[in-house]
């Protein structure tokens, strides 16, 4: 039952939120009139909503106590439908019947939040690599993505090299870019090696802000041409399908190719990095050549994505690659679980899509979606879907002997 | 008589104007157990992370001499480089991979004997799938010699503390040394566990032919076990012999007791 106690502290916590929303809750300047509005009746649902959430809260961190560590419900239902032969097949064919038919199915503009949302999913996963496999915390990750937009929009237009061709030179400059910032360093790590990065963003950024005569500052690069598909002639609607097509392509090459990356002997060694750097290299790593594969197959995914967003959008300027868009990308890697592919896709999904379907909270927007991310972060501290490791079988015989 | 597998000639390590090493010398020959005592802080830690390369060590020379194989100067290697010539170590706090399996654990051990690079992880070729077919056999062959193959697909950090010291072991024999540097490899266990550490060190020596150097302060353990002891006292070598000569010898017993212990005698 509530106890006296419980029901004081819920009184306390009702009191600090009207002391916290007082300002913006409860006084409002009206500044035709002069007046100042006293809106008690704000104060009073905040006091009384308040203090009902405090018990659902508390009741809420009680049961995850209770249930003791984590246990991870949806890494088994994912296993057992990749498992389970007559579950697997419907539930991949449904999907992919969905993503097929998803530009017809919605409108373009839907279609192309998509795209976008597609290509969070490929820089996710390529950040995936270097943070949630190598454990290398990048906050520079956008200057990856800057350099392969910037590759296309620029080769583009100097040489008019068209979408095809940029695609893996954006790929492979990017992968010389994470080699570039790799290499000083490779000393740091954690915090240190965060603040670095960050840096290497700015730096980045701020060329392509101040050089005028290299990148156009920052009224950015216009009219880059769309990707082609043997020269045929487009309206907007088809090559936005187009796009969310080829996107679809290279969001399952990445996958494909991640998750080989993944269960391979280089794999191994970044996560081996990543738990106790003195002991991988004890182990006989080379943590020079570890970490810096780790950077630049990260880089390459994140030149590439750069590639088709010049692409798509056929203007970039600057104020496309901050900072916050490395913190989203990082969030998307984090909130979805470190390391696992299926919750990087799911976590890119969410963090893209549910600020566009917010809107519907309009001004509260980015509140909701902040207090979601505090949730989130407190109930399932390992991300969405978190990272299972490989079991591997073996015969009956073997485990006798 | 053959060149010893791991001789160490005038090894000095400095830290700013602390000398934790201090010319020290020292031989193992093959097949050989080793240990090396001393009190707290006499660089003995320090002597192991000259050796495997964690440190540059500031004088002296490091050589070894793997079987059938010349000897050769390894100052200055990398960890990795060191391990690559065939020497393995553990550490004094356990430091496994804790978020991968066991099997994963010793897979990460035969890293350096195996070759794939990126290109073979993505098109996973005959050569690159069969050597990862040959790497789970073997990795699980070492954990069913270690008789931990009940755990082989459990999370490292879940298992009991025992079990994990022995995968430490495990990984390390995964990189195919001749000569296994373990640093306390009893700390925390309870007799028991003391006990078949003991047989398992032998074990490792006689059917693996690994020789072995070992760091440990469990003085039981060490008499039963090594065939030479050497101590260290201010990263000195004050003392070398069989586990009878040095259980004799004052200038050990006043290393561990202090100087007050010539009064009572």
């Amino acid at each position: 039952m509530v106890s006296l106690a419980e029901i004081k502290k819920s009184f306390l916590i009702a009191i600090w939120f009207i002391f916290l929303t007082f300002p913006i809750m409860v006084i409002r300047v009206n500044t035709v009139h002069n007046l100042i509005e006293w809106r008690w009746r704000n104060m009073i649902l905040v006091g009384i909503g308040s203090f009902i959430l405090s018990f659902f809260w508390r009741h809420l961190f009680k049961k995850k106590e209770r249930k003791g560590p984590e246990k991870p419900k949806i890494p088994a239902l994912v296993k057992r439908i990749s498992d389970d032969r007559r579950l697997f097949l419907p539930v991949i064919t449904g999907i992919a019947s969905f993503i097929v038919l998803f530009p017809f199915l919605f409108s373009m503009y839907q279609t192309n939040i998509m795209v976008s949302a597609l290509i969070y999913v490929m820089l996710g996963l390529g950040l995936n690599i270097v943070v949630g496999l190598a454990g290398l915390l990048d906050l520079g990750y956008v200057a990856f993505y800057a350099v392969g937009a910037y590759a296309y929009a620029l080769l583009n237009y100097h040489f008019g090299i068209g979408f095809w061709f940029a695609l893996p030179i954006g790929g492979l400059l990017g992968a010389m870019f994470g080699i570039l910032l790799g290499y000083p360093v490779l000393r740091l790590r954690g915090d240190y090696l965060a603040i670095v990065t960050l840096g290497f963003g700015e730096i980045i950024r701020l060329i392509l802000e101040n050089w005028n005569d290299f990148s156009f500052g920052p009224s950015g690069i216009a009219n880059i041409p769309r990707p082609s598909l043997f020269g045929l002639e487009m309206s907007i609607e088809t090559h936005t399908i187009y796009i969310y097509f080829l996107m679809i392509c290279l969001v399952l090459f990445t996958i494909f190719v991640v998750n080989r990356l993944q269960n391979s002997r280089i794999g191994r060694a970044w996560i081996a990095l990543r738990e106790d750097e003195i002991a991988c290299q004890a182990m006989g790593i080379d943590k020079t050549k570890t970490k810096l594969t780790a950077f630049a197959l990260g880089a390459t995914w994140a030149g590439m994505g750069g590639v088709v967003f010049a692409a798509k959008t056929t203007f970039i300027n600057p104020v496309s690659f901050t900072i916050w868009e490395s913190i989203i990308i990082l969030c998307i890697v984090v909130l979805g679980g470190m390391g696992s592919i299926i919750g990087v896709i799911s976590g890119a999904l969410v963090l893209i899509l549910l600020p566009e379907y917010l809107r519907a909270f309009s001004e509260y927007r980015m509140l909701v979606f902040g207090t979601m991310l505090v949730v989130m972060m407190l109930f399932r501290p390992g991300g969405l879907i978190p990272d299972v490791r490989k079991a591997y079988q073996f015969k009956k015989r073997n485990m006798e002997s | 008589m053959t060149a010893p597998v791991l001789a160490v000639k005038k090894l000095s390590m400095t830290f700013g104007g602390l000398q934790a090493i201090n010319r020290l010398d020292m031989d193992i020959h093959a097949g050989e157990i080793v240990a090396l005592i001393g009190p707290n802080g006499a660089g003995k830690t320090t002597f192991f992370n000259c050796v495997t390369g964690i440190y540059t060590p500031t004088e002296g020379d490091i050589l070894i001499t793997p079987p059938q194989k010349k000897t050769q100067r390894i100052n200055g290697l990398k960890p990795n480089q060191v391990t690559e010539r065939g020497m393995a170590r553990t550490f004094q706090n356990v430091r496994l991979f804790q978020n991968m399996t066991v099997l994963e654990n010793v897979m990460i051990g035969r890293h350096c004997r195996l070759s794939a690079g990126i290109a073979g992880a993505i098109f996973r070729g005959r050569s690159t799938r069969m050597e990862e077919e040959q790497v789970v056999k073997d990795s699980y062959a070492i954990l069913e010699k270690l008789t931990l193959t009940k755990f082989v697909n459990e999370l490292a950090a879940n298992l009991p503390y025992g079990a994990q010291r022995r995968l430490e072991i495990a990984r390390a024999m995964a990189t195919e040394p001749f000569l296994l540097l373990l640093d306390e490899p009893a700390a925390g266990m309870n007799p028991q566990e003391t006990k078949e550490l003991d047989d398992l060190i032998v074990w490792i020596r006689d059917t693996e032919n690994i020789s072995i150097l070992l760091i440990e302060h469990d003085m039981k353990l060490v008499m039963s076990l090594s065939d030479r002891i050497f101590v260290m006292d201010y990263g000195k070598k004050i003392a070398q012999g069989t586990p009878e000569e040095i259980k004799s010898n004052p200038v050990v017993i006043k290393a561990y007791l202090g100087e007050e212990f010539d009064a009572f005698t």
